[in-house]
């Protein structure tokens, strides 16, 4: 960790992303903090995982950092440039670099569009290069992701959906970004569909020297896949560790609860000893200082004054008083 | 184009559907060829008193007006002025509406709502009285008729389009390829409309049936193409003084306008049918799969 | 035999537009009192199914094509059709759905929904006869019963943890969370007094914190009651958490059934040893399962499994393997079982 590295390829300070509850009358009410007050860097090359349940804010950070929301406040930067306050035109300039994987990515394709045209499109945005040239790339691309040229000249629905999975990562990668967010992209999945799929992610991780955040709630897969390991509860970063560190050693109280949430096979059964009561509060209504005091088994008097700050423990960032 | 040849297919299978497109095609060659057609091409302008307010018989087929004039000519070259009408004014409507629909639903401004505000005080007003207000103040004629319809139909599109692009853009993919950086001008045009084209095409053939219907209505009440044109309204405007004697002064063009109207209903009607669960033919695949899917 | 279910050699088809799918081929399967069964697989392998149709409740394009479904002896496919309906399903056996977002109507309260699920499968009603129906409708529901149910609600919604049960009964749907409106799931559920609960992955839309919550709620209520479980599920590590014993099924064919600790440490079948090695591992190494899951329209015929097995001969290909034992009650279906390693 001493030693001297390139400069992060993506890093977010002090980001925020609040969304309105608005009345009948359409007046602001209050807001949803999804995401409040995040600082994580992504650093080239590697994969970042970023974990927690719903409505920590996980999937809201990613879409925010990729533009699809615009940033309440703070600032994001991907490669040493400021991009939460451009406008849409330049906005669309950096979407070369940076992209973003849909939980399906089948999903994410026209459906009257075939699959060539689909593939193309990517390449006419971003580049001049002609037809040739491009069908050139398009099939190299085919091939990477392992499906026959045959299917270019087919519609979306005529595939599989594993088949569209990775024509919308054919899509995405297209353009060769140098960082890619990942948004659950094994959830809902077949245990062994998801292996497939993690191998494929490695696979073009190497092929195309790309850098992931990859946010998911499965603990087991990320374990697997990532080196930095980011956990979120109710829109702030609670602990962030090297992967080997947070899962062996879980620094933060809810960390704690929820690698023991996880059913570990062949070892000690969860229904025996699971402790955390309760569920997390409403994300209208968060409780002041640390947001995760009405469930902690370390609570004191501190953590309804203080929100405690991400501080450094030796092995990674926590942010509690009593870690 | 494979697409329409598939459309076609699917719509023949629907007896009423066919119904309407072979009243379409008639109307289309009587018009194309209605000099050929007609018995008396002449009657368009030239008049014979003697052989006025004759019944219909072998040289007439519907027989004559009050001026001696072949009405069966006259409805063949009238089926010119109806088709000029009606593809005219849905055409002119499309090409305001359908823009301003894709526009004001594809952005969020308060220019989006000025433009459905705007196009809402249209549809408040009944379109017929809209018309006849229009093609009064500006005079009868041909290209006044135009006018008048295409100012009152183009909302419609707006609206639709408008809803439909509202809907569409909380699709996975319209997000997706604007997160690959498509510009709002390719993702318009080539990703929302040819998603939103059958709703438009449906109401396409069902607007020209009501325009055909409204142009008849004013040149009924006279606010259309003057005379010696022999639009269909006006003719059966002129058959008034006549009936019940001349009873097949008013029936001939009253068939024409009907089965035409008819004729664009069954179609569109048809064209609906086909279009709509054509989209979800596409997800039908899923059906197979979802058997080997949560099973 | 103290078996409480045993299905034999059960099939069901679905007809799909794209021909007859063969979703479950001759499954034999048996639950004891108390027991809880997991039945793991993954997608098109025909646990959902199962659980159907010992339900009875088949989407429409199913079909039963054949084998018998005994409960407590008696086979419910030839059955009086009421009396299965009043007797066994929503009483005897109970049903815990996957989704507790849509399984409750969102336009009455809580309370009305469970008080309306007594009136009709309390276990302090009186057994209706094959002709049940009318008299029921137009007896209604008599004051000191509905009292007892009353109390006995309350009683279920104290043991899943809701708190302040009385309000609860005059709450809507929609003002409960998930894992919540899970609980509410588990006690309607619980309140038939049933031998069988069919629990239809009842975790898998749950957090993962509320998963461990819900999923020690059930063990420890099954337990304490005594009734059986047959749980269904594509997660792994929640088959190994709540289950007694395991059964695995791959493209409408059961493969091993073994007691939870066998089945996790010494699987018998390959497909077995493939699924396991093919979770996530810390160390971070990927191993998955050439090839596809099969069509059921027109599946591989002999085991189903055989096209992407290592230990494939020709006699996996000409006809399924039945069932032996392993040890003791671990059975696999497999001409060629893994030898414990």
């Amino acid at each position: 960790m001493s030693e001297p590295r390139a400069a992060p390829l993506l890093e977010v300070v002090d980001l925020a992303r609040h969304f309105p509850i608005r009345n009948a009358f359409g007046l602001r009410t209050g807001s949803i903090r999804a995401v409040d007050g995040v600082s994580l860097a992504v650093w080239p090359g590697e994969t970042l995982g970023l974990v927690g349940e719903s409505g920590c804010g996980k999937s809201t950070l990613g879409k925010t950092v990729m533009g699809i929301h615009g940033p309440t406040a703070g600032e994001i930067r991907f490669g040493g440039r400021e991009i939460g306050g451009l406008g849409r035109r330049e906005r669309r300039t950096v979407a070369r670099h940076l992209q973003y994987v849909y939980q399906d990515p089948g999903a994410s394709l026209d459906p009257r569009w075939k699959v060539r045209r689909l593939l193309h499109e990517p390449l006419q945005i971003h580049t001049a290069l002609s037809r040739a040239e491009r069908q050139e790339q398009v099939e190299a691309m085919l091939r990477e992701v392992g499906l026959p040229d045959a299917h270019l000249d087919l519609y979306p629905h005529e595939l599989s959906g594993g088949q569209q999975r990775r024509v919308g990562l054919a899509r995405t990668l297209m353009v060769r970004p140098s960082l890619v967010i990942l948004d659950e992209p094994t959830s809902g999945l077949d245990v062994s569909v998801q292996a497939s799929v993690l191998k494929l992610f490695r696979r073009l991780q190497a092929a195309f020297a790309l850098t992931y955040l990859f946010i998911s709630h499965d603990l087991a897969v990320v374990r697997a896949m990532c080196q930095r390991v980011a956990v979120m509860y109710l829109g702030k970063v609670v602990e962030l560790a090297e992967a080997a560190v947070l899962f062996e050693d879980p620094r933060h109280p809810y960390t704690r609860s929820l690698l023991s949430a996880v059913p570990v096979i062949g070892g000690r059964r969860v229904t025996r000893d699971f402790a955390l009561e309760g569920e997390p509060p409403n994300p209208r209504d968060i409780p002041t200082g640390c947001r995760f005091r009405t469930r902690c088994p370390l609570v004191q008097d501190l953590c309804a004054v203080e929100s405690p700050p991400l501080r450094s423990t030796g092995g990674g960032l926590v942010a509690c008083h009593f870690a | 184009m494979r697409g329409a040849l598939f459309v076609l297919a699917r719509l023949a299978r629907d007896r009423s559907a066919l119904v309407g497109l072979v009243l379409i095609l008639a109307l289309a060659l009587a018009a194309l060829l209605a000099p050929v057609l007609a018995t008396h091409p002449g009657d368009v302008f030239e008049i014979h008193p003697a052989k006025r307010l004759q019944p219909p018989g072998a040289q007439h087929l519907f027989g004559t007006d009050r001026m001696g004039s072949d009405i069966y000519s006259r409805l063949l070259y009238g089926a010119r002025i109806t088709i000029l009408i009606g593809v005219i004014a849905v055409g002119a409507s499309l090409a305001i509406g359908v823009p301003v629909g894709l526009a004001a639903g594809y952005y969020h401004s308060w220019a989006s709502d000025l433009l459905m505000r705007v196009s809402d005080i249209f549809l408040a007003v009944p379109q017929v009285v809209l018309a006849i207000a229009i093609a009064q103040t500006l005079g009868p004629s041909l290209p006044n008729v135009i006018l008048a319809l295409s100012v009152t139909y183009w909302p419609w599109f707006a609206r639709l389009v408008y809803a439909e692009t509202r809907s569409l853009e909380k699709e996975v993919f319209i997000e997706s390829t604007a997160a690959l950086g498509a510009s709002p001008l390719r993702l318009i045009a080539l990703h929302v409309l040819p998603n939103v084209a059958s709703p438009i095409i449906v109401r396409a053939s069902i607007g020209m049936g009501f325009t055909i219907l409204t142009a008849a209505a004013l040149g009924f009440l006279g606010l259309g193409p003057p005379p010696p044109t022999p639009e269909w309204g006006r003719t059966i405007a002129e058959s008034r003084e006549f009936l019940p004697d001349a009873w097949w002064y008013a029936a001939a063009p009253g068939l024409a306008i009907f089965l035409t109207v008819m004729g664009f209903n069954l179609l569109g009607d048809g064209l609906r049918d086909v279009l709509d669960p054509r989209i979800r033919r596409a997800g039908g695949a899923v059906r197979a799969s979802a058997v080997n899917a949560d099973v | 035999m103290s078996e409480l279910l045993s299905v034999s050699e059960l099939s069901v088809e679905f007809t799909t537009d794209r021909g007859v799918a063969q979703v479950l081929d001759r499954i034999s399967l048996a639950i004891a009192p108390g027991e809880v069964v997991g039945l793991v697989g993954e997608s098109g392998c025909g646990k959902t199914t199962l659980a159907r149709t010992v339900l009875g409740v088949l989407p429409a394009g199913g079909r039963i094509r054949g084998g018998a479904i005994h409960w407590e002896g008696r086979d419910l496919l030839r059955m009086d059709a009421r009396l299965v309906n009043d007797e066994i399903r929503g009483r005897a056996i109970t049903f815990i759905p996957q989704d507790p977002w849509s399984s409750l109507s969102p336009l009455f309260t809580v309370g009305t929904q469970i008080m309306d699920l007594m009136k009709w499968k309390s276990p302090r009603r009186g057994v209706t006869g094959t002709r049940g129906h009318w008299p029921a409708l137009v007896r209604g529901y008599p004051g000191a019963r509905r009292r007892a149910d009353r109390e006995a609600v309350l009683d279920v919604l104290r043991a899943v943890q809701i708190p302040e049960p009385e309000r609860a009964l005059r709450r809507l749907p929609h003002e409960f969370s998930g894992g919540q409106r899970q609980r509410l799931m588990i006690a309607m559920a619980l309140l038939p007094r049933p031998d069988l609960i069919i629990a239809d992955e009842p975790t898998t839309a749950l957090d993962v914190t509320i998963q461990a919550q819900i999923l020690r709620l059930l063990r420890d209520l099954v337990k304490e009651r005594g009734v059986s479980v047959l749980f269904t599920t594509h997660d792994l590590g929640t088959a190994y958490e709540l289950c007694d014993r395991v059964v695995v099924m791959y493209a409408g064919q059961e493969m091993e059934s073994a007691p939870t600790d066998a089945f996790f440490e010494r699987p018998a079948h390959p497909y077995t040893r493939r699924l396991l090695d093919s979770l996530p591992t810390a160390g971070g190494e990927i191993r998955d399962i050439p090839g596809e899951v099969p069509s059921l329209i027109g599946p591989p015929p002999g085991c189903r499994f055989h096209p992407r097995c290592d230990y494939a001969t020709a006699e996996c290909r000409a006809r399924r393997p039945d069932a032996h034992a392993v040890e003791g009650a671990h059975r696999v279906r497999c001409y060629h079982p893994l030898s414990a390693a």
